[in-house]
């Protein structure tokens, strides 16, 4: 794809400032070892919160889903980063946050335990970060910037 | 850009490409700066506060002790007795049903069958029931041959016999130990005449209904060497004896003040029961359900509300207040309390009871030098919690146990000088099945652990306490070596007693106090 200058330079910082976000969540994470999403997940609300809890409640599924957390986190956000896989890791990205969006939904008359930082109405701040990543997948950037421009790989998927 | 496109298509890699390629390495370095920081401070934290306290944590239950089958008699089949049942595997077949039914739209009901399923056989058998009301007996009997844990239509074993007096049940050569859940004017004379008997007793709390009663049934008790536990499951709460560990290595600094409470607002936590169909002057044997109470004509209400009344009940002294005195007597060893005052009123249950449904209660503990406060409402359920109040910190309790530093503290105030602890901010945390105190670090975890979020688990399974406690005392009964279990004749004495204090202290309007040496209260 050709962008202009500012196109490419907001479309890379974009996608550089959404790598940083995830991959320091990750490594928060794995550098926990104490660190769980249980209660996160007990917090649920909206539709899915049964589909939630029984994770929670199960050891194995929990044990999966922190796994799945803190690596598939740390891992997208290094792809985003240095510019490899991004319209792959940009798909996982967007499943883990509508996993969170959908166990913490902004619709009135829910509530939850952990206070949210601001006033959201169906749409917050995960799932403008979820948009913003399919923007990412749209507009690929890793061959301006990024390890793809190394590899010289015409398949886009791997962009 | 276009010249960057031309670059890439090259096929060659020039220097600039390998600028681009490599340029958000060193913002992965940052990054991973920031992650090294973060943990240091972390691993600071946890050191510095876990550095010198050792907590104590059970893992696991004790085993099972391996014997002949224990033959138990029920004495009184009603709401509480049924649940006694139900955590010793003895469920009415048509409740299986109803679990099963709701099971299949609610999944808590899913798991609360579960449970109970899973739920290991204590190797008992229900062979005697006693209820002076015709249909609790025969709930009682049916739920006792529901060995095999079915709905109806499944497999039965043969029913428990039921006998028409408790004397009978206690002299039938078949009963080994009894469960008492009857009304509290009823436990000391039933519990007396099983230890006469040499027969085992898991009491209802509280111990007794009247003061001379009390030194009786320990006299005897201990006399006779039986196996003897006082209902207070709350023996068996994790964060309890995490609690007493804590306390024991002086986390919190000395205790000045304590505070208790009961915060219900319902007509059942009120004690005003439903009057089940049926009962009626032919299906209740009203002379019995007297005994050494005062003498009063028929009555429902009286019957299946007895607690409302001082006549059959100990009020909220002895029926809630017991809870939380059991529990801080096992934290702390507290004791029977040197004085207590209490005041209240009949305030919002304006249905004919004699008992309050406002109580508060000051127990000094001069010895001790602190103060125990009660404050107990059945007509609001704002929560002022169970706290224990140190010079140093504070400790919160329910299933979890909150630790939170006070601004003033002594053994803290270097540490919150140096910003390692915040005031009023919880320090450590315990829940139950994690299997460890955690030194509270990071912000998401100060708010859990300051929202206490409800966990019933040991080492990661549901159990529920009372479960725990029948098991306790069959296992002591197995052993037969002398043990007794926790919440044992003198525990009970001293539930007892700090109890009627406050009873008193209400009833005549003035301070009662305790003489240690007569043992007697003045």
């Amino acid at each position: 794809m050709r962008y202009t200058k500012t196109q490419s330079f907001a479309l890379i910082i974009l996608r550089i400032t959404v790598g940083w976000h995830f991959l320091y969540e990750g490594g928060v994470k794995i550098l926990n070892p104490q660190w769980t999403a249980r209660s996160y997940l007990l917090d649920s609300g909206g539709f899915l919160k049964g589909f939630f809890e029984t994770i929670a409640e199960n050891q194995t599924l929990l044990a999966i889903s922190d796994s799945v957390n803190a690596w598939g986190l740390t891992l997208i956000g290094l792809s985003l980063l240095l510019g490899l896989l991004t319209r792959f890791s940009s798909i996982a990205a967007m499943v883990l946050l509508l996993l969170y969006y959908l166990s913490h939904p902004a619709f009135t008359g829910i509530e939850y335990m952990f206070p949210s930082d601001g006033s959201y109405f169906i749409v917050n701040k995960t799932l403008v970060e979820l948009f913003a990543l399919l923007v990412i997948f749209a507009f690929p950037t890793s061959h301006i910037l990024g390890m793809q421009r190394l590899l010289k790989s015409n398949k886009t998927f791997l962009d | 850009m276009t010249k960057e496109n031309k670059d890439n298509t090259s096929g060659k890699i020039s220097r600039r490409d390998i600028l681009a390629g490599l340029a958000a390495l060193p913002i992965v370095g940052v990054i991973g700066y920031g992650l090294m920081r973060n943990k240091a401070v972390a691993d600071k934290l946890n050191s510095s506060l876990l550095s010198d306290i050792k907590p104590e944590i059970q893992s696991g239950i004790p085993p099972l002790i391996e014997g002949k089958t224990l033959r138990l008699g029920i004495v009184g089949t009603g709401g509480r007795g049924g649940y006694l049942m139900k955590a010793m595997g003895f469920v009415h077949p048509d409740r299986i049903d109803e679990y099963t039914t709701n099971s299949k739209t609610d999944k808590y009901w899913k798991q609360y069958l579960e449970e109970f399923r899973a739920q290991e056989n204590l190797n008992i058998k229900i062979t005697a029931i006693c209820d002076i009301f015709d249909k609790n007996a025969e709930r009682g009997m049916a739920a006792g041959a529901n060995v095999h844990r079915n709905g109806t239509g499944g497999k039965m074993d043969d029913a428990p016999k039921r006998y028409s007096t408790y004397n009978e049940l206690i002299a039938a050569d078949d009963v080994d130990a009894i469960v008492i859940a009857t009304p509290d004017h009823w436990h000391v004379p039933i519990a007396l005449e099983a230890s006469r008997k040499g027969k085992h007793v898991y009491c209802e709390k509280p111990l007794s209904w009247s003061v001379s009663e009390t030194y009786e049934i320990r006299k005897t008790v201990k006399k006779t060497g039986i196996v003897f536990q006082l209902g207070h499951q709350g023996r068996q709460t994790e964060s309890y004896n995490v609690a007493r560990s804590l306390i024991k290595q002086d986390v919190i600094g000395k205790i000045s003040l304590i505070e208790v409470c009961t915060n219900r607002n319902d007509p059942n936590g009120a004690w005003v029961y439903d009057i089940a169909p049926g009962a009626n002057e032919k299906t209740i044997d009203w002379k019995q359900f007297i005994g050494q109470a005062p003498w009063h004509d028929f009555s429902l209400e009286r019957f299946f509300r007895w607690r409302c009344w001082w006549d059959y009940s100990t009020g909220l002294s002895g029926d809630l207040f017991t809870h939380e005195f059991d529990a801080l007597n096992q934290i702390l060893d507290l004791g029977i309390p040197n004085s207590a005052m209490a005041s209240g009123g009949i305030y919002f249950f304006k249905d004919g009871r004699t008992v309050p449904d406002v109580l508060n209660m000051a127990m000094e503990y001069t010895d001790r030098d602190l103060t125990l406060l009660y404050s107990a409402t059945l007509a609001s359920e704002k929560n002022r919690g169970k706290v224990i109040m140190g010079h140093d910190a504070y400790l919160e309790l329910s299933d979890t146990l909150i630790v939170n530093v006070d601004p003033r503290s002594t053994r803290y105030k270097q540490k919150l000088e140096q910003g390692i602890v915040e005031p009023f901010m919880p320090i450590f945390s315990y829940v139950p099945g994690q299997g460890a105190v955690d030194a509270v670090t990071s912000p998401t975890e100060k708010y859990f652990a300051g929202r206490g979020l409800l966990y019933t688990y040991r080492d990661g399974k549901a159990v529920d306490t009372t479960h725990l406690h029948l098991r306790e005392w069959i296992n002591c009964i197995r052993a037969g070596n002398g043990a007794q279990p926790s919440c044992n004749i003198d525990q009970a004495f001293q539930e007892a007693m700090a109890a009627h204090m406050g009873t008193i202290s209400y009833k005549e309007g003035r301070r009662t106090y305790w003489d240690k040496e007569k043992e007697m209260i003045v």
